[in-house]
């Protein structure tokens, strides 16, 4: 019987954007994206977020599960090796691994339940941050299949709050764009859920998905080095 | 890297009746003072910041965390003018928020203090300079023990009437620019008087029992900022006091 019982509004507590865990300083690619001129407007918006739920919403959602499931550090490691492989972009490996670190720290305060020791052993970077997601959601009393949510709406939320600051987009009009997306949305997180358990029963971590996109990641590489940014990734 | 979690090999999550489980803790507080630095854009935070690092480098082991975009050139700046190693700078990115990354969510900023803190044990002070914003944006006690609310004789004399979180609360108000008093022109002793008045009381107008503390400075005139140097050292004598604790 864990100290937090299966609950809904932990989920809630958790995906709010206003949980103080440091993404709030992250664009999810958009600042880039803005500045290039590939988004500028709630349709451009739509287009990239829509590319996110396909690529890194999935991703990070079918790891997220993984670790919620996982009950021994051995095979977090596992994940979070598998996960890292799976950033081609160094600046990505190291904005994951400090937003993990942070989630992490602010779960300790929140759900202080012996479940995130599993996570004591990682090394001084920290781990990834879909793997912490998964553990701090185990932690709160959070099932799997919300953990994957929990992944895809922040995968997608991060860029939509960064659209509403650079670009000065109506937020209400924002909220449009993120309420359309939300059926798709909900299926790539039964669809995490789903590879994420084929890798389990197969004891295969490998399995799980590995989609990129390249141009996010040399965009990335370029904002790492710009002069001035308001985000850190 | 399993080694260390076989100290804990399965998740216990029902802990035996009368055990305690092992809480996970958040990294213990070493012996460092935080002081945040905030106030409204060009007022002379990093100045300021830059000044402490020369008057107390010498005494004291210091490291600095900034909040600004442009990260760059405030460690250029600190380098320069603080005679601070690079190596004990580290940047914030606040998402253009500069009073979220001080206040609503401060994981960031706790990060960056926490990474110095192991980098540099034992380090004696850590400066966190916030992006520049209103006269609201304080910081979270969680970030910070102490904070100095910097704000600009230039910005003109009502100023200090105006209040704000910042004026009112902040640890020390300096008050800086009085060189530029003549020109603006601001009437110095309109804002000593104001500046009292709003730190004399406390929230809801109740009177403190001692008025909180300002100084008027000039880091022009007086570069390596004595008064607020001096204010630094006597919190260091009393952080590292037993009592303190
Ligand atoms: N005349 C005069 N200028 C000052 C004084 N202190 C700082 N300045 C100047 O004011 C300008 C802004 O100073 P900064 O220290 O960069 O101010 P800041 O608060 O860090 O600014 P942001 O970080 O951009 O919000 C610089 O050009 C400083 O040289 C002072 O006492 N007198
Ligand atoms: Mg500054």
């Amino acid at each position: 019987m864990p100290i937090f019982h299966m609950t809904r509004s932990a989920l809630l507590l958790l995906a709010d954007s206003r949980f103080p865990a440091g993404a709030h300083a992250h664009s999810g690619g958009l600042e880039s994206a803005v500045a290039a001129g590939r988004v500028h407007d709630t349709a451009t918006l739509h287009a990239f977020l829509t590319g996110r739920l396909h690529t890194a919403a999935l991703v990070a959602a079918s790891f997220a599960a993984a670790a919620c499931h996982c009950e021994n550090a051995e095979t977090l490691a596992e994940l979070d090796h598998e996960y890292d492989i799976r950033l081609l972009s160094p600046a990505l490996r190291t904005a994951s691994r400090r937003l993990g670190k942070q989630l992490l720290r602010t779960a300790r305060t929140t759900w202080p339940v012996p479940r995130l020791n599993l996570l004591a052993a990682t090394p001084d970077g920290g781990s990834h941050h879909p793997v912490v997601l998964g553990v701090v959601c185990a932690a709160a009393g959070i099932a799997p299949e919300d953990a994957a949510l929990c992944a895809v709406q922040g995968a997608i939320t991060v860029p939509a709050d960064a659209a509403i600051r650079l670009l000065g987009l109506d937020p209400g009009e924002v909220s449009g764009v993120l309420a359309k997306l939300a059926p798709p949305a909900d299926r790539t997180a039964s669809k995490a859920l789903t590879l994420a358990r084929m890798a389990q029963l197969k004891n295969d971590f490998s399995m799980l998905p590995a989609l990129g996109s390249p141009l996010l990641d040399l965009a990335a590489e370029d904002h790492a080095t710009w002069e001035a940014r308001l985000y850190a990734s | 890297m399993p080694a260390k979690a076989a100290k804990t090999p399965e998740a216990r999550e029902t802990p035996e009746a009368g055990e305690t489980p092992e809480i996970p803790e958040a990294p213990a507080r070493r012996g460092t003072l935080r002081i945040g630095v905030g106030g409204p854009v060009g007022a002379g935070k990093t100045s300021l910041v830059a000044a402490l690092c020369r008057t107390l480098g010498e005494e004291l082991s210091i490291a600095v965390v900034t909040n600004d975009a442009h990260a760059a050139q405030d460690a250029a700046f600190l380098v320069e003018r603080g005679s601070l190693d690079a190596e004990r700078i580290t940047a914030v990115q606040t998402g253009g928020s500069p009073h979220a990354a001080i206040r609503d969510d401060i994981a960031a900023n706790l990060e960056a203090v926490e990474s110095l803190e192991a980098a540099l044990d034992p380090l004696d002070l850590v400066l966190i300079e916030s992006g520049g914003g209103s006269l609201s944006a304080t910081f979270s006690r969680g970030l910070i023990d102490r904070q100095i609310f910097v704000i600009d004789v230039a910005a003109g004399e009502r100023l200090p009437r105006k209040g704000g979180l910042g004026i009112t609360s902040a640890d020390l108000l300096v008050v800086n620019k009085t060189d530029l008093a003549p020109h603006v022109p601001a009437d110095l002793e309109v804002m000593r008087r104001d500046a009292a008045a709003q730190r004399a009381a406390g929230p809801g107008g109740i009177v403190r029992e001692t008025p909180l503390p300002t100084l008027f400075t000039s880091l022009s005139e007086h570069p390596g900022a004595p008064a607020v140097a001096d204010w630094v050292r006597g919190l260091i004598v009393e952080h590292r006091s037993p009592a303190a604790a």
